[in-house]
């Protein structure tokens, strides 16, 4: 039995659980610089700039999100085929649509058709980060632009009375006070992340989700046949129980750094903290 | 025109199997992808309103069973919310198919539960019940110490004061944010066929028709924006009639203290 759950095939399951650790360590900071970014933009005084940011975060989070990723894979695969075939063969004579086909010339394909199986993994890797940070940035907006908003008022304005600009209240005063107000909803965030991560399988990538269904099953290939019955349960027995424990060390892992945060605030929270320490 | 209504005739119910055999093979017009999808839009709607209405009633129960005192009610309801919560829907479903699909092996009861129809209901009803669990737990914890005192000076005691004074109450506190949830829960049901459990004689919701003309068509860009747009036409809906309750809910109240609706919908879970 141990012997069988270490063959070679078991090993893509094993690394796939590092995948999904390598989509979360990717997409986490750049969720949160494009949610920084979109928040920034929603909060701007030129009106176009901030329509665009309240277009982001509102768009995002009113369709389904599976719809987004479906959608993002495709239309970003294509967008980027396009634009280098335009670079690439300006003097292609047919069009790009032709019925229900999609034609780019060879050079303008994306990886390239020669290239070695890794680029392509890589590439569907890269333009699923991409997707993630694309949605999960609009809800990291939507978390920043709060928290940007319940930075109390006064602070700025004590800001702009030492005449600083505009600019500087923002960097200086709003930014670094806003993470304590920010941080239920990121945590909030990451644990929604984490309960993401399956959705990599609908993307076509190669994850647990994948490998729980290829394993357990009866047989996969007409080659190998798998010495057992239909395991599939207890593969995703076993993904729920992964999960259960993922969730539950981040939920003990976050409380410990927000009562670190909190320590000497002057919120509620920290309020609280201070009377059990005189008691 | 006279194409469209033909059309519609055609696959308007084909969702739900009534209606032309076979879906469109080329020449996919804008007016077959709008009425094919509107029509898995069935499936979302009838998913989202029998699992939230069960789901309701159940999380009821289990919120009470977590605010109890007595070990025996709140264990159980403790693990079982966390156990929903802390996991992936979409692991969940997995899980849920193949568990049914074994059990049908052993006990033929189990059929049914193998089709989407009341299989991912299931798994969905069960979800529901322990996020909405969550959220009437924490409003259960929020009722103002005054009601409960006034409910006691007044004699009740027991269900009757559930009934008159908490449960009113404590639905009153959890409504905002179980409106989110009910969005989500919409938004959910759209997992449902990417996950396991098979669209028989292809009787699928939006997203898989959505999909199939997507890959048919290799266009991203019509069918997704038409789901987009039935979305976000359906979770204007469910605003309006949670809206409406909210305010029935609250129409006992001066109207400066009133709780007004935050709609913060759609994070996956």
């Amino acid at each position: 039995m141990a012997c069988y759950l270490t063959t070679g095939k078991h090993m893509s399951i094993y690394w796939s659980v590092l995948t999904v650790l390598l989509l979360l360590a990717i997409t986490a900071p750049t969720a949160l610089a494009f949610g920084f970014a979109g928040a920034s933009a929603a909060r701007s005084r030129v009106a176009p700039v901030s329509w665009l940011g309240r277009g982001y975060i509102a768009l995002v989070r009113g369709v389904p999100d599976i719809a987004f990723f479906l959608f993002f894979v495709i239309a970003l695969d294509q967008i980027i085929e396009y634009v280098r075939h335009r670079a690439i063969c300006p003097d292609w004579p047919e069009p790009v649509r032709q019925g229900s086909d999609f034609v780019v010339c060879q050079a303008a394909k994306m990886p390239l058709g020669n290239a070695p199986q890794w680029v392509h993994e890589s590439y569907g890797f890269a333009i699923a980060v991409f997707t993630f940070a694309i949605v999960f940035g609009a809800f990291a907006a939507n978390v920043l632009h709060g928290a940007m908003s319940a930075v109390p008022r006064g602070q700025i304005e004590t800001g702009e009375s030492y005449g600083m600009t505009h600019r500087q209240t923002f960097w200086r005063i709003l930014v670094p006070q806003m993470w304590v107000y920010a941080l239920p909803g990121l945590s909030n965030l990451w644990m929604v992340l984490i309960k993401a991560t399956p959705l990599l399988f609908l993307l076509g990538i190669e994850d647990i989700v994948y490998w729980a269904r290829e394993l357990g099953g009866i047989k996969t290939s007409r080659f190998t046949d798998y010495p057992h019955g239909d395991w599939r349960m207890w593969y995703f027995l076993a993904l729920l129980v992964f999960y259960l424990i993922f969730t539950r060390i981040s939920e003990i892992a976050l409380d410990r750094l927000m009562s670190r945060l909190t320590r000497g605030q002057a919120t509620t929270g920290g309020e609280a903290q201070r009377k059990v320490g005189l008691t | 025109m006279s194409a469209c209504t033909q059309t519609i005739t055609d696959y308007g119910l084909r969702a739900v199997g009534i209606g032309e055999r076979l879906l469109p093979r080329d020449d996919f017009t804008l007016c077959q992808q709008f009425t094919l999808i509107g029509s898995g839009m069935i499936w979302n709607v009838y998913f989202g309103i029998v699992a939230l209405i069960f789901g309701f009633m159940f999380a009821t129960l289990l919120a009470v069973g977590k605010a109890s005192r007595q070990r025996v009610f709140r264990k159980p309801a403790e693990w079982f919310i966390f156990l929903f919560r802390g996991s992936p829907l979409f692991i969940q479903f997995f899980f849920g198919y193949f568990l049914f699909l074994k059990l049908k092996t052993v006990f033929p009861i189990f059929a049914p539960f193998t089709a989407a129809w009341l299989g991912a209901l299931v798994v969905l009803f069960l979800n529901t019940s322990a996020y909405s669990a969550e959220i009437f737990y924490g409003a259960l914890k929020s009722i103002p110490k005054g009601d409960v005192e006034a409910a006691d000076a007044y004699g009740l005691s027991g269900w009757s004061r559930f009934k008159r004074v908490i449960w009113p109450t404590m639905l009153r506190l959890a409504w905002p944010a179980y409106t989110n949830e009910a969005i989500f829960l919409f938004h959910a049901t759209t997992l449902v066929f990417f996950s396991g459990f098979p669209a028989w004689q292809q009787r699928g919701d939006a997203l898989y028709y959505a999909s199939y003309f997507a890959d048919k068509t290799f266009n991203p860009f019509i069918p997704y924006p038409i789901l987009a747009g039935y979305f976000i036409i359906l979770t204007l809906c469910v605003i309006g009639l949670f809206g409406f309750i909210n305010r029935r809910l609250n129409s006992h109240l001066p109207s400066n203290t009133r709780q007004r609706l935050r709609i913060r919908p759609n994070l996956i879970r």
